[in-house]
């Protein structure tokens, strides 16, 4: 093997600071942690500028993780992490692993599994080759999420023409710890304590899995499958009780979860992290396969394996757990002093490294950017026919998401409030306590394809309304960032767009990240994926009873939309994407000043318990919500909009900031007096009815139409 | 009144159900698998999940653990064992329920609310609820759907031994309402002395509004005395 993947500079760069050549065992190593997928050296300085601090952050990026305090001594430890290469490759154990891969990064801080989001991508369904991508992918999620018990609770699921032969895989985990848990970091510190390696044998999957996440697909991808992991669920869920387990106990360090780079990544960045070395014996890592090298052995991505740093006194016990758990332990080495990776195998030292080497000394990448032209938007054609089909499109669209979330598990742990499907963000209580979290996931890469920063900002402030639609006051985000190849100048571009998108709207809505990942090289031939950010946001419910839930409730109610018609834009949106098979203009303008009051308006208000249902704008526009409010709530609604000559913008076109509220009569004046109070605006739509789905003089839909279902 | 929930290598619903029991207010202990004894306790509950990661089939490992032929003789002398979703596969393995599951005729995992109708409350664990009465409560599974040879089934219905069948909100008793295929629509059921009973829909995940419905406390409140 020796080097793989690494640039002429790179190379030359290791040899100027080791003063010496490496052997071909540690050529090996150097390739796999300076990938790119192990190193964000095209993305590290410009991820750096996020606002990562806030009072209740007490972990931001670093760790396996981030961590934010709920209150009453809850902390909540959640990531996103991308498995796009492996699901194009095989979708089934390429996303069965994603599950298995971030569901240890969250166990890793010592916190139990108890949700999980996912964001996927297709491409186009009338192709055989993306259908088979689809199914695979959700078989995979469904067979690995419901095997180990954590209920999938939410995601979104899309199709365009990028994504077809790379589907984007985004799973995020949350998990909890409760008051008196310990989180525990992936450190390796305290010279001679012992570094146990537990769960699964190692073999040799996923060798070079985390360089081939760091370059472009072949054509021909299925050479690549020896580099896609395998996933046994079982496994997984095995690994969760013992090392939760173990974690509860007296003696345990560090906790670090092996992912790309197996071996390698995981002791050199918890020495890392521990200002510390290690000395590993690689003849002790229990092996699935006979005669694997040492290089195989440190690279291999076998999956549902764990290490634990231990004190020596405490070995035994812990070693116990994992015996009765019928999973592998083996002390594999030592921590040292010295800031050494030195690994040996048949009596023979194979590898010598400074730690520092591996894990900061890669170089930084800052290839050069070229601004991508903007699309115009062309005159259209009115088609009344079209507006039929959409309205079709739609409604069928919400029932293809429920069949879905079928599928998942998403009642499993018994605190799933919401479900997927059923809002804006699933909300799940926490047991003991009055309190309860929201979670979602959101992206929009049309909308960033067209405006790569203000997509960003329209992926933040949406998930950011998300959580207010629900009750939940927004605390953190993580972020799954997926792009091209960053040496193409477009590319670049966009990926700096996005970033800083990102970081503007989580600034002025003082939403940190903690945590998140850098997926590039997506695309396959001359194919291009939209950038495409995905936000994952977690907030608080600081009691349940602020819960808002988005089905109309009640005949007679005043149905308002807080914003403005004017904002809604055909522009860019679902509708002429789908209607005209166009996707040009501009994405929604996100006025961050307005979403910010909106923001704090909706963490008031949810106090006073006057919001009955309430929903945001997005795609599909103001019908599309609407649709969606009288499906869950079975109920009809009378609706007055102005009449205009461009009623396709009223009814389909989409706008930032936007979201539809219920209140009953009773409590219209508090509301208009507390919406001015807050400098925001609302326009009276109509109200909920017991007949028609009606939106005067545009529309007038039987209700049985909209909300009977196949079975 | 305390309560033994089993847990396997790979069971998912032992804390819902342990949480389930305190809830209405009974006193659950966990006894693991590889334990050869009861410790006294008045029933025992196979919860949820995949017990060795259902490989082979769902319940066909389990049933070789140790803890297992404890179990089978507490049954025999009339102890209570109640199995939920792969409970019942296991209970059905073991051989002291009659009829085998099969993968849903969908072939997909199936997550949703469900529809039941109490066919029979003969039976210590739905003494609660009356004959006829329509709960509430979700189904999670693969592989659900019951089935029992023809000859089977007429002595099964004949002796009143399905408990709990797949309805409509209404009570419709129609293919359109079985969500996974299931012989007759058969969600439960009881073996002849009537004190082994599994189900396929999850009675622990139905125990309080909140998460959508609470259909499933009377049955573990039939527990106590």
């Amino acid at each position: 093997m020796g080097i793989y993947g690494l640039k002429d500079e790179e190379i030359n760069h290791v040899r100027r600071l080791l003063e010496r050549e490496p052997n071909d065992v540690e050529w090996s190593v150097i390739s796999v942690i300076w990938s790119e997928h192990c190193s964000y050296k095209h993305s590290r300085k410009y991820l750096k500028n996020f606002l990562t601090k806030a009072k209740w952050v007490e972990q931001g990026p670093g760790e396996n993780a981030g961590v934010i305090e709920l209150g009453n001594g809850y902390k909540l430890v959640f990531k996103v992490e991308s498995h796009n290469h492996p699901s194009a490759v095989e979708p089934f154990q390429g996303s069965a692993t994603g599950v298995g891969g971030i569901v240890r990064d969250i166990l890793a801080l010592g916190a139990r599994p108890i949700a999980l989001l996912d964001s996927l991508r297709f491409g186009p369904q009338d192709n055989l080759k993306n259908r088979y991508l689809f199914n695979g992918v959700v078989s995979g999620i469904s067979f690995y999420g419901n095997c180990i018990g954590v209920p999938v609770v939410g995601g979104e699921i899309i199709f365009e023409d990028c994504y077809s032969s790379n589907p984007l895989v985004n799973v995020m985990c949350v998990g909890i710890v409760p008051p008196g848990g310990k989180i525990y970091k992936g450190r390796a510190e305290g010279k001679g304590n012992l570094i146990l390696l537990v769960g699964a044998r190692t073999g040799r999957d996923g060798i070079h899995g985390a360089s081939f996440a760091s370059e472009k697909l072949e054509e021909d991808i299925h050479s690549q499958r020896p580099s896609v992991q395998v996933g046994d669920p079982f496994m997984g869920k095995l690994l969760i009780e013992a090392c939760l387990e173990a974690g509860s106990l007296e003696g345990v360090i560090g906790i670090q979860d092996l992912g790309a780079a197996g071996l390698v990544s995981a002791l050199s960045e918890s020495a890392s992290r521990g200002g510390s070395g290690v000395v590993v014996y690689l003849d002790k890592v229990p092996q699935r396969e006979e005669n694997m090298t040492s290089e195989e052995i440190l690279i291999s991505e076998s999956q549902e394996r764990m290490i634990l740093i231990v004190e020596p006194e405490k070995i035994d016990r812990i070693k116990n757990v994992f015996k009765k758990w019928d999973l592998e332990a083996e002390v594999i080495g030592e921590v040292i002093d010295e800031e050494k990776f030195i690994a040996y195998f048949k009596g023979e030292k194979v590898v010598d490294l400074p730690i520092k080497l591996l894990t900061k000394d890669s170089l930084e990448f800052d290839p050069p950017f070229k601004i991508r032209e903007r699309i115009p938007m062309p005159i259209l054609s009115k088609n009344e026919e079209k507006i039929e089909g959409f309205i079709k499109k739609l409604i069928e669209d919400i029932k293809i998401k429920e069949y879905i979330y079928q599928q998942y598990d998403y009642s499993v742990q018994t605190n799933t409030v919401l479900p997927p499907g059923r809002g804006d963000s699933a909300v799940l209580r926490i047991k003991d306590t009055k309190m309860a979290i929201a979670l979602t996931i959101d992206g929009n890469g049309r909308y960033c394809f067209l405006d790569p920063k203000m997509g960003a900002m329209n992926a933040v402030s949406e998930a950011c309304r998300n959580i207010l639609c629900v009750g939940g006051r927004p605390l953190a985000i993580t972020d799954g960032l997926n792009f091209g190849d960053p040496d193409e100048p477009e590319v670049f571009y966009q990926f700096r767009e996005v970033v800083s998108g990102i970081n503007i709207s989580s600034r002025v809505l003082e939403i940190p990240v903690v945590s998140g990942n850098v997926s590039f090289y997506n695309g396959q031939g001359d194919n291009r994926i939209f950038p495409t950010p995905i936000i994952g946001m977690v907030g608080i419910l600081e009691n349940i009873d602020y819960l808002i839930t988005p089905d109309f409730k009640e005949e007679e109610n005043l149905i308002y939309l807080l914003g403005d018609l004017d904002w809604l834009s055909i522009e860019g949106s679902e509708y002429i994407k789908y209607s005209y098979n166009i996707i040009a203009g501009n994405p929604p303008y996100v006025n961050l000043l307005w979403e910010k009051r909106l923001k704090s308006f909706m963490e008031d208000i949810r106090k006073e318990k006057i919001i009955l249902s309430a929903h945001d704008i997005s795609d599909g526009g103001l019908l599309n919500s609407l649709l969606e409010m009288s499906f869950w709530g079975e109920k009809g609604i009378d609706i007055t909009l102005p009449e205009v000559e461009d009623y396709e913008r009223l009814l389909f076109g989409e706008g930032s900031g936007l979201i539809i509220v219920e209140i009953s009569e009773k409590n219209k004046e508090y509301f208009v007096k507390k919406v001015e109070e807050y400098k925001l605006k609302a326009f009276l739509l109509g109200k909920v009815v017991r007949g028609n789905f009606k939106i005067k003089p545009y529309i007038d839909y039987p209700l049985k139409k909209i909300i009977e279902r196949g079975d | 009144m305390r309560i033994g929930i089993v847990v396997f290598p790979g069971t998912n619903c032992d804390y819902d159900t342990f949480w389930a029991l305190k809830l209405v207010g009974l006193d659950p202990v966990f006894l693991w698998h590889k334990d050869t004894n009861l410790i006294n306790v008045s029933a025992v509950i196979l919860p949820g999940g995949f017990s060795y990661g259902d490989y082979l089939r769902a319940g066909a490992i389990a049933r070789f653990s140790p803890l297992i032929d404890k179990i089978f003789d507490f049954a025999e002398k009339g102890g209570l064992v109640l199995g939920i979703c792969n409970g019942f596969q296991i209970l059905l393995e073991m051989g002291l329920l009659p009829g085998a599951m099969l993968p849903n005729n969908t072939n997909t995992f199936i997550c949703k609310q469900v529809y039941l109708k109490v066919e029979n409350n003969d039976t210590p664990f739905l003494r609660k609820y009356s004959i006829g009465e329509i709960l509430k409560m979700p189904i999670a599974h693969k592989e659900g759907r019951y089935y029992v040879s023809d000859s089977e089934l007429v002595k099964l219905e004949n002796k009143k031994q399905v408990v709990l069948r797949y309805v409509g909100p209404n009570g419709e008793i129609d293919s359109k309402f079985n969500p996974n295929g299931s012989v007759n629509n058969i969600a439960g059921v009881v073996n002849e002395k009537r004190n082994v009973m599994g189900l396929m829909p999850h009675p622990e995940r139905a125990v309080e509004k909140l998460l959508g419905s609470d259909s499933g406390i009377r049955l573990f409140l039939s527990f106590l005395n």
